[in-house]
């Protein structure tokens, strides 16, 4: 009794210390004096899913530019796994494990769908500058790749040029492709924009899935979709976090109910 | 892959035939220009950047390698090493300088930096200035093939064209041929994936400009002469639209186009100036209508029909 009792506290204390996966101190992003992201603390829990939302033109999008260095934050500092990744490039913070999505689907679309995917596998074999080897060497990814396809639906489409897939599927292709490198904490730039009701429902299950043994952030105008499957809701306006908290909490804090007044959202 | 096997039987068979129907000289000129194509293709139909400035790695190429020949007694193969790493090397500064500026930039960069050692080549003494390094000799290949030899030097040109080809060909059919074409497709997506972009198209550019080197090098041999033209911004230009026009992305448009634009400048000798306008409107033409060159439009066909059938 004794010993399970000291056991979980040691558990609990373990949690706590690397409770945050991602921390932001006072990031702030200023274009021409203009503040686009406004000292945002942010703190994303391990192993959640956390919705970051707000009206159009908010920051949302400039947060994650932010977050993965597309941008560089005017002040302010990032920290992932307790380290300061605020001086780091985009491309070693995605080798880290903090892999994003876009806005607008990012797919390859003169490769096969199943290219797209491997891209994202073929780095962790080390030949990636080997100009001398054939492609043929990259055949051994294929039967993880089709993993990966199927873990989202797309092993029908595994030798389609990726530009005639569907809108839709392209995301779906997306977070395949980003599912490849395994990250530890998956970016999500609106996953379910522009699509039709279905789709958005699929995609819904399919990061309610993924987020089993990571942390997903992910930006969601979609608010059935947030109450659904998110832990934590933080919502900018203006640059500023305005409020956070479980759905419940959020969605009945008058300033946000007043902040989505007139905007009209999925 | 079928179509690409079918395309090197007849690139081998016309290569193996041409110089017994068409004036030997002639074809090598179009070979050093196909492969010059080949290499610029690597780096705008593969990476998706469009170098304006490779009329130095061609031209600076020939001057070392007829230097080296004429001067220092290298011999031939020497002086080709020697023009390719030449072409490398440039490459390198080029690339590191140019690299990360996008679009039109990158393109004016590459441009500025071209004119700079066009006007160093116009200025160093050893360049011959206006009248160019002459009287390049062939030499002996190894030692002991005479490539004063029409038939020998169109031989071992046809080969250097060959390996040539074919290195690009497998890099770009490489595992880092297929993040070139990611970077070309989506380039900040290939960064949120975990990859240095910049280190990647640098290395294209350090590959298509040494590969340039080599097809300047031979085209210096052929010709036993290493002149201001191959280093002025009209071949940088001239390399453009040999790409385009036969189909840029396409392995075997670049060869089809350099064909064409050398030939018409060589049977079109006697139109004299009109030459320029009639290559001109045909470029008109072919972006205008042919957007994907002359290979590419064929390519389209062949896959269209092949649906219905
Ligand atoms: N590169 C930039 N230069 C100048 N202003 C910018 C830049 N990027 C974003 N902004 C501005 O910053 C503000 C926040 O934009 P952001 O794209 O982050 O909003 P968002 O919350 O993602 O909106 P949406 O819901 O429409 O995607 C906007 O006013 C936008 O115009
Ligand atoms: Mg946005």
């Amino acid at each position: 009794m004794q010993f399970s009792f000291h056991q979980q506290r040691q558990d609990l204390k373990d949690a706590m210390s690397t409770d945050y996966i991602l921390q932001t101190r006072d990031l702030t992003k200023e274009f021409k004096g203009f503040v686009a992201v406004d000292k945002v603390n942010l703190q994303v829990r391990r192993g959640t899913i956390h919705a970051l939302i707000g009206p159009n033109g908010a920051g949302k999008t400039t947060v994650f530019n932010l977050l993965t260095k597309f941008l560089t934050p005017t002040r302010g500092s990032i920290h992932f796994n307790s380290h300061d990744i605020t001086h780091e490039k985009s491309a070693q913070i995605a080798r880290r494990g903090v892999v994003r999505s876009f806005q607008i689907s990012a797919v390859f679309p003169h490769l096969s769908v199943l290219e797209n995917v491997r891209i994202a596998l073929q780095r962790k074999l080390g030949t990636s500058f080997h100009f001398w080897r054939s492609a043929k060497s990259l055949d051994v990814l294929n039967g993880r790749a089709m993993e990966l396809l199927e873990s989202v639906d797309l092993q029908s489409f595994a030798d389609t040029m990726t530009v005639e897939l569907p809108y839709g599927r392209k995301r779906a292709l997306e977070i395949a492709t980003t599912l490849a490198l395994e990250p530890e904490l998956m970016l999500l730039d609106e996953p379910t924009q522009g699509m039709g009701h279905e789709d958005v429902g699929r995609v819904a299950d399919l990061i309610k899935r993924v987020s089993e043994n990571r942390t997903v952030l992910m930006v969601e105008h979609n608010l059935s979709v947030v109450s659904h499957i998110c832990d934590t809701i933080t919502v900018l306006q203006r640059g500023a976090v305005l409020a956070e908290g479980p759905y419940e909490v959020v969605s009945a804090d008058p300033r946000v109910l007043e902040a989505y007044m007139g905007t009209e959202h999925g | 892959m079928k179509g690409k096997h079918i395309g090197w039987i007849v690139l081998i068979a016309v290569g193996l035939s041409a110089p017994f129907l068409v004036y030997p000289v002639l074809v090598m000129k179009i070979l050093c220009f196909a492969l010059f194509a080949c290499a610029f293709n690597l780096l705008l139909g593969y990476t998706g950047l469009l170098s304006f400035g490779h009329a130095a790695f061609l031209g600076w190429a020939g001057y070392v390698c007829g230097y080296g020949v004429k001067e220092l007694g290298f011999s031939p193969e020497l002086g080709i090493l020697a023009g390719t790493a030449t072409g490398a090397a440039l490459g390198f500064v080029f690339g590191s300088l140019a690299i990360r500026r996008a679009g039109i930039y990158f393109a004016m960069v590459t441009l500025a930096l071209a004119q700079l050692v066009y006007f160093l080549a116009l200025q160093f003494p050893f360049t011959g200035g206006e009248d160019g390094l002459q009287g390049v000799p062939r030499g002996h290949l190894f030692g002991f093939i005479d490539l004063s030899d029409t038939m020998n030097m169109y031989f071992f040109v046809l080969a250097v064209f060959l390996v040539g080809f074919w290195i690009i060909d497998r890099a770009i059919h490489s595992p880092f041929g297929q993040v070139l074409t990611a970077i070309r497709e989506n380039e900040p997506r290939a960064i949120s994936l975990g990859y240095d972009v910049d280190k990647y198209k640098l290395l294209a550019f350090v590959l298509s400009a040494g590969l340039s080197g080599l097809a300047g090098a031979t085209k210096t041999l052929v010709f036993q002469l290493a002149s201001l033209t191959d280093v002025h911004w009209h071949m940088s230009g001239e390399i453009v639209l040999m790409t385009l026009l036969g189909g840029m992305g396409t392995v075997f448009g670049p060869i089809v186009g350099a064909t064409v634009v050398v030939g018409l400048q060589n049977y079109g000798a006697e139109l004299g100036q009109w030459v320029t306008v009639l290559t001109g409107v045909i470029f008109v033409l072919c972006v205008l209508a042919f957007r994907r060159g002359i290979v590419g439009e064929l390519a389209l066909l062949i896959k269209r029909s092949g649906i219905r059938m």
